[in-house]
């Protein structure tokens, strides 16, 4: 299947089509730009990311990938088309709104707050507690901390329970970002390069936490490192100067010349 | 499974206690853990804890009980705990600035001018019940013998003409005051925040933009056509409640009760910064970003500290005008909003505890530096205060960014 027929199938199941009473996308992008100072970072016809699906993006730097998390965490309205979550329009909601809907994500640089200990983090990160007053008065229940400290335990961050977060390794303080992103438990999970920085080992349990977690969530994964992405198997796009050059299985894609050319250079 | 690292360094009984309830305890003995590690204080063991245990307790006990004591032995004058009362007002100010600057990381220079709203309420209703026994207007209104100065004829003349303008009215009881000297500046800020923080002005800008604030508010109290007496301010109190503001045991009382806001409201954003609306605040701090991309919104936050902090600061203006005698937009001038930022800096921004201190530290210095003193070579004037100050203010930022606060913490080898 040519890039051309897969638009078309794209465009068939669009949650502006009424025709299904049950969605096939979770997120749907329909054409998408996202124009600065006349430079076209994204152009994307259609894409579409099936509910739980785990949808791995790569491409060379400056292709887009970042932006395109943008775009769909409404950091970055995009300049024309619309932006589907779950059958709705959220192209002009802000980044609370749609984190509120959602969507989770998990920045490039690992975006934890410093002055507070790893647990104070994690408490941070529970669903449902967005209220102000809910804040002053609450406090987090047993079950709530029995989950913070099994997530934790599965990281092996659970030596590190009371250490600021600014005193954790690189390493540490990735980890403690995606485990905030999977306790806020989000039916769509932006992970930006979650191995970058990465030990072997690590980026192994990285790829296995992934993977578990496509069982119940749906996840965009964008990603450099080739060795990882093979070891998540799963249906790759590759964006290229704001455009998608090539979808399917990593084997595929691997072999499309366009895809060659673009990462090794002519 | 979650136990383990807590069992194993504490040795604990209830390792094996399987039950829900034991996270909390283990977390608590992890909390006592890390606290010993970071024990490294020039004091260690006993005194370490019976220091940083009783201190603060100590200190509560001498201003409550020693200093009024020490007042009615005759060993200070009734001006010193006159002069203490009001430091403490200011103190008050600093810690909710500390609120809004330390923990939130939002700089505003404008809490002189809630500091004023909530002094220029207090004010009015004091010049209300001031003296001397002035004529009556129109509508059996006493026209408050402050007034006449905005007036363009003398006192006596024209009566019938004098009005006591609206807005003075709502200040003739005491409760009413106080309601309103907490809802001014607190919805003055809410209003101000509203706008800055929906149109995410941050850092500088929003710094600025409440400097610019603070500037206009003086300029429009000082003006003698808004009826607010102009540059020379509210004067000629009598009697607060019915009580003579002249006689000792008055004076004393309000010291007492400036002591006890302080307290309270020390305990009031203790008790905040350590929920976890205290987190959500410390994490504005650190990346505001993120925790919007968590489903927070940040400005709902940043509203709620800058709109509390305003109100403490109405209630320090408030405790102050009575104990100063005298409310002028001297006050409110932008230095003032700066001398606050500086008492917070001087005592440790980020604890509460610091806030306080450095307030009472540079206003004792203050009070000791600006009396004219003989010394051998020369003399030593009160304009050379400045040169104390400035000096302070650029040593601890260089030398201690922790403030004095963190000099008493590492004495004591108190973990942050």
């Amino acid at each position: 299947m040519n890039q051309a027929q897969r638009i078309a199938e794209y465009k068939e199941y669009s949650p502006r089509d009424s025709r299904f009473t049950e969605e096939r996308y979770l997120l749907f992008l329909e054409d998408i730009t996202a124009v600065f100072d006349g430079f076209k970072a994204l152009d994307i016809e259609a894409l579409g990311i099936e509910y739980n699906e785990l949808r791995v993006i790569i491409g060379p730097n400056g292709a887009g990938k970042t932006t395109l998390c943008d775009v769909v965490s409404g950091k970055t309205r995009p300049t024309t088309g619309s932006v589907f979550f779950d059958g709705a329009d959220i192209t002009q909601q802000t980044e609370a709104e749609i984190a509120l809907r959602g969507i989770g994500r998990k920045f490039q640089t690992p975006t934890v707050f410093d002055s507070l200990t790893t647990y104070e983090n994690m408490e941070l990160a529970l669903p449902g507690h967005y209220r102000l007053w809910s804040n002053l008065f609450g406090s987090t229940t047993n079950a709530q901390r029995e989950r913070i400290m099994e997530i934790l335990e599965r990281v092996g961050l659970a030596d590190e329970l009371h250490r600021e977060a600014k005193y954790l390794s690189h390493g540490q303080r990735q980890w403690l970002a995606i485990s905030t992103l999977v306790l806020s438990d989000p039916k769509l999970l932006l992970v930006d390069e979650p191995a970058a920085g990465l030990t072997d080992a690590e980026t192994a349990l990285t790829a296995e936490l992934l993977l578990e977690l496509k069982e119940d969530h749906t996840l965009i994964v964008i990603e450099h490192d080739m060795d990882f992405v093979r070891q998540l198997d799963s249906f790759v796009t590759v964006l290229n100067e704001g455009i998608i050059m090539a979808e399917g299985m990593m084997h595929e894609v691997q072999q499309n010349e366009e895809v060659i050319e673009a990462y090794l250079g002519r | 499974m979650f136990r383990r690292t807590a069992v194993t360094q504490t040795g604990d009984q209830a390792a094996s206690d399987a039950s829900l309830q034991s996270v909390e305890t283990d977390e608590q003995k992890l909390w006592e853990d890390r606290k010993t590690e970071a024990e490294s204080g020039l004091v260690n063991g006993q005194l370490s804890i019976f220091l940083r245990r009783y201190v603060p307790w100590a200190l509560f006990f001498i201003g409550l009980v020693v200093i009024p004591a020490l007042y009615y032995m005759g060993l200070i004058t009734l001006g010193t705990v006159n002069m203490l009362g009001r430091y403490m007002a200011f103190a008050i100010v600093a810690v909710g600035l500390d609120l809004i600057w330390g923990y939130t990381g939002i700089l505003s220079l404008c809490q002189a001018f809630f500091f004023a709203l909530g002094g220029y309420a207090m004010g009015m209703y004091l010049a209300h019940h001031g003296g001397p026994e002035g004529i009556i207007d129109a509508n059996n209104w006493k026209i408050p013998a402050c007034l006449y100065v905005v007036y363009p004829y003398k006192v006596g003349e024209a009566p019938g003409d004098a009005l006591v303008p609206w807005f003075w009215k709502p200040f003739y009881t005491l409760p009413v005051t106080v309601t309103l000297g907490l809802l001014i500046p607190g919805i003055a800020a809410l209003a101000i925040g509203y706008f800055g923080f929906k149109s995410r002005v941050r850092g500088v800008y929003f710094a600025i933009l409440t400097q610019a604030i603070t500037v206009a508010g003086w300029l429009v109290f000082c003006m003698n056509n808004m009826k607010l007496c102009g540059t020379n301010g509210l004067t000629r109190f009598d009697r607060i409640a019915g009580f003579k503001l002249t006689t000792p045991h008055v004076k004393v009382s309000l010291y007492i009760i400036t002591l006890l806001a302080l307290v309270g409201v020390y305990a009031l954003c203790k008790q905040i910064v350590r929920s976890r609306l205290g987190r959500i605040l410390i994490a504005i701090r650190d990346d505001e970003t993120t925790l919007r991309f968590s489903g927070y919104k940040p400005y709902i936050y940043k509203l709620f500290a800058f709109s509390l902090a305003g109100m403490i600061a109405g209630l320090g203006g408030m405790l102050y005008a009575p104990q100063m005698g005298i409310f002028t937009p001297t006050n409110m001038e932008a230095s003032a909003s700066i001398l606050v930022v500086v008492w917070v800096a001087v005592g440790g921004r980020g604890a509460l505890s610091g806030a306080i201190l450095g307030t009472l530290a540079v206003n004792l210095l203050y009070n000791f530096f600006t009396s004219e003193k003989n010394l051998l070579l020369f003399t030593w004037r009160a304009e050379y205060w400045q040169f104390i100050l400035g000096g302070l203010f650029i040593g601890v930022v260089l030398l201690f960014p922790g403030g004095l606060i963190d000099l008493w913490n590492r004495l004591v080898g108190k973990a942050k």
